[in-house]
């Protein structure tokens, strides 16, 4: 059973999930925070691996992925790093990352290599629907991977129909049309939108990211949908000192108390 | 053979748009209309009235007596070092001010590696009276700030990019992310053949002009339309494309595409992609791309600021595997020396960039009474700082 599906098929109450880059802020920090992240109360978290080229982060995502890679960072360590993951950590895990370096690695290793390590789903921004649907759609399945595909204000409904069809896990909507690390501005034009989605009653479930920061966000957010995913904002507080795992309990009450 | 691009977005295994899904509306926007748009007759006239009358095309195609008696073949130079601002970059702005203008967009955003698409970009913008914004690397800016001052006395906004290695890559990076967040009233005016589908495909029909030009014009002076040779250098790709663009299916023609080996292929320093590169996805298409094994993408280097970039169209990747042309490269010194030449037996100051095309020539032979078009693709007053210090002028 997809450890996914059943976290949306149980849990009652706002869904939180937490992302951060894989080797930031330290190399070996991955699967500690992971686990420390469970410890405190996150629903399920997202793994980053990092990319030279983060087109569609801010700053602080973009930092955090320049500092892991010079930490020396790279997929293979990461699956290496992995390997500890499930003695620690049970609630669902997806990696987040860029398509060069999975294409680098190769497809099907990488989907292999990630039902190995336990992980539940993979977010590959800059892989779209059509080339996913054509080359990839076989791997991600035969290993039993979701892949969480992204919707923005600007998708038209014919668009989010044939997402909700290729989609098995949830829907990633984004607050706005922007890159990450920006504040969630919730104007009628947003509050329009994030009802125009509810109510075209998907099968898959949604979760807002981008612009989610802290308890009055994340509320907010889950007024819509099942949840919402803080990214930019946790890895600003991993950057504030060396206690960064001491923190994490208090970050993670702070949003969902 | 086809060479151009599918209605899938792919030129062969290169192309498509690999782009998040908050860049979709945008891009697919452009994908649906821009064919459309630029046969309309209105399009084409405005078009062409531009280009004659504010470009200065056609742009001579001159037989370079001297430079043929050296290399013992009828070299022909294609004069886009004699379009308005200095390079072929304008073809392309103009074009696509075109389109964004029927698309309604009110805001221009752009890359800039040495600042010659920035200033074409601005160059447009000001002639439309549209908002101009330029992202430029930060190392960028500080060395070529001539041409930032070009920009600004245009009305153009130039923005540092600071993130990264803070050069072309870097820049392209920005524009992309204000794009992203700027997803309704702004058209990105890319540069080169490279991007999202449709762009490598749009790019090249703007700069198609170049051969399209060359063919009638070789026809007057030689009698035949079809040369032995095209050479043109490459660095994301543009003058290329639009060099190599009318002869893509004419089987005598050679076409040679000459890209920056920097300090040598093997240097460490280089941007002689097709040597270097494996295939890869970077600024939205696939192609092929300098990276390390892990995939990260590595930062070119070359003397000449156009040709310093670190993948190539998906054209040219198509062209180079299926072997329609022969890709080869030219280090810093080779170029350089290459311009002094055509300098001193022309008087003619080329680029740095199309002095990598012209220095092939040294390393070709050719039968008597072959005929070589070498585009030269920008004149070399922006490069005179470079040639100062090389050569101790």
């Amino acid at each position: 059973m997809n450890r996914l599906k059943t976290l949306f098929d149980t849990k009652k109450e706002p869904i939180l999930s937490v992302y951060f880059t894989a080797g930031y802020p330290n190399l070996d920090s991955t699967v500690d925070i992971a686990a420390e992240l469970e410890k405190s109360g996150a629903d399920f978290i997202e793994i980053g691996f990092p990319y030279s080229d983060p087109v569609a982060d801010g700053p602080v995502i973009q930092e955090s992925s320049q500092v892991a890679l010079k930490n020396g960072m790279t997929l293979e360590l990461l699956f290496e790093q992995l390997k500890e993951l499930r003695k620690r950590v049970s609630i669902p895990v997806l990696l987040m990352g860029y398509f060069n370096p999975v294409l680098q690695y190769g497809v099907e290793k990488f989907c292999a290599s990630a039902t190995e390590a336990g992980v539940d789903g993979v977010i590959v921004p800059d892989l779209p629907m059509y080339e996913y649907e054509e080359m990839y759609c076989n791997c991600f399945d035969k290993y039993n991977l979701s892949n969480i595909f992204l919707v923005t204000p600007q998708t038209s409904e014919e668009r989010i129909r044939k997402i909700d069809g290729l989609s098995n896990g949830f829907i990633y909507l984004l607050s706005s049309s922007a890159t990450t690390g920006k504040n969630l501005d919730v104007s009628a034009s947003t509050e329009e939108y994030f009802g125009r989605i509810k109510n075209m009653n998907l099968k898959n479930p949604t979760m807002i990211g981008f612009g989610i920061s802290d308890k009055q966000t994340f509320d907010k957010a889950s007024e819509y949908t099942r949840g919402a995913i803080v990214g930019s904002a946790f890895v600003k507080m991993l950057g504030t000192g060396d206690d960064y795992l001491g923190k994490i309990a208090a970050f993670v009450k702070s949003i969902k108390s | 053979m086809n060479y151009h691009v599918n209605e899938k977005g792919y030129y062969g295994d290169f192309g498509g748009a690999y782009i998040p899904e908050m860049l979709y509306p945008n891009v697919e926007e452009l994908r649906s209309k821009y064919l459309e748009i630029m046969h309309e007759p209105g399009f084409q006239e405005e078009f062409q009235q531009l280009l004659k009358d504010y470009v200065g095309r056609p742009s001579p195609l001159f037989l370079a007596e001297r430079l043929s008696e050296r290399y013992g073949a009828n070299i022909y130079l294609k004069r886009e070092d004699l379009n308005h601002t200095g390079a072929h970059k304008i073809n392309n702005t103009i074009g696509q001010i075109l389109v964004a203008q029927r698309l309604g967009k009110k805001r221009i955003i752009a890359e800039t590696g040495a600042g010659q698409h920035g200033v074409a970009t601005a160059t447009v913008c000001a002639l439309k009276g549209l908002e101009c914004v330029v992202y430029m690397g930060e190392i960028d800016i500080e060395r070529q700030a001539p041409n930032v001052a070009r920009m600004k006395m245009m009305g153009a906004k130039v923005v540092p990019a600071t993130s990264g290695s803070k050069t072309l890559k870097d820049a392209t990076n920005e524009a992309m992310r204000d794009w992203i967040n700027n997803p309704v009233d702004t058209h990105y005016i890319i540069g080169s053949v490279v991007g999202p589908h449709p762009y490598p495909d749009m790019v090249a029909r703007f700069q198609s002009i170049i051969s399209e030009e060359t063919r009638w014009q070789l026809k007057e002076k030689t009698g035949s339309e079809s040369p032995d040779y095209v050479l043109a250098c490459v660095g994301g790709g543009s003058n290329a494309a639009g060099m190599f663009y009318h002869f893509l299916d004419d089987a005598n023609a050679k076409l040679v595409a000459v890209e920056a080996a920097g300090k040598g292929v093997d240097s460490g320093e280089s941007a002689a992609t097709t040597m270097l590169g494996k295939e890869g996805v970077l600024h939205g298409s696939r192609s092929i791309l300098m990276q390390t094994a892990d995939g990260q993408v590595i930062e070119p280097y070359s003397i000449s600021a156009g040709l310093d970039y670190p993948g190539i169209g998906p054209q040219h990747a198509h062209l180079y595997k299926v072997k329609r042309a022969e890709y080869v490269s030219i280090t810093d010194d080779e170029a350089m020396q290459a311009g002094r030449l055509l300098a001193q037996l022309e008087g003619i100051i080329p680029a740095i960039e199309s002095s990598h095309a012209l220095a092939q020539l040294e390393k070709m032979t050719f039968k008597a009474n072959e005929t070589v078009v070498v585009c030269l693709s920008g004149r070399g007053d922006k490069d005179l700082a470079t040639y100062m210090k090389y050569f101790n002028l």
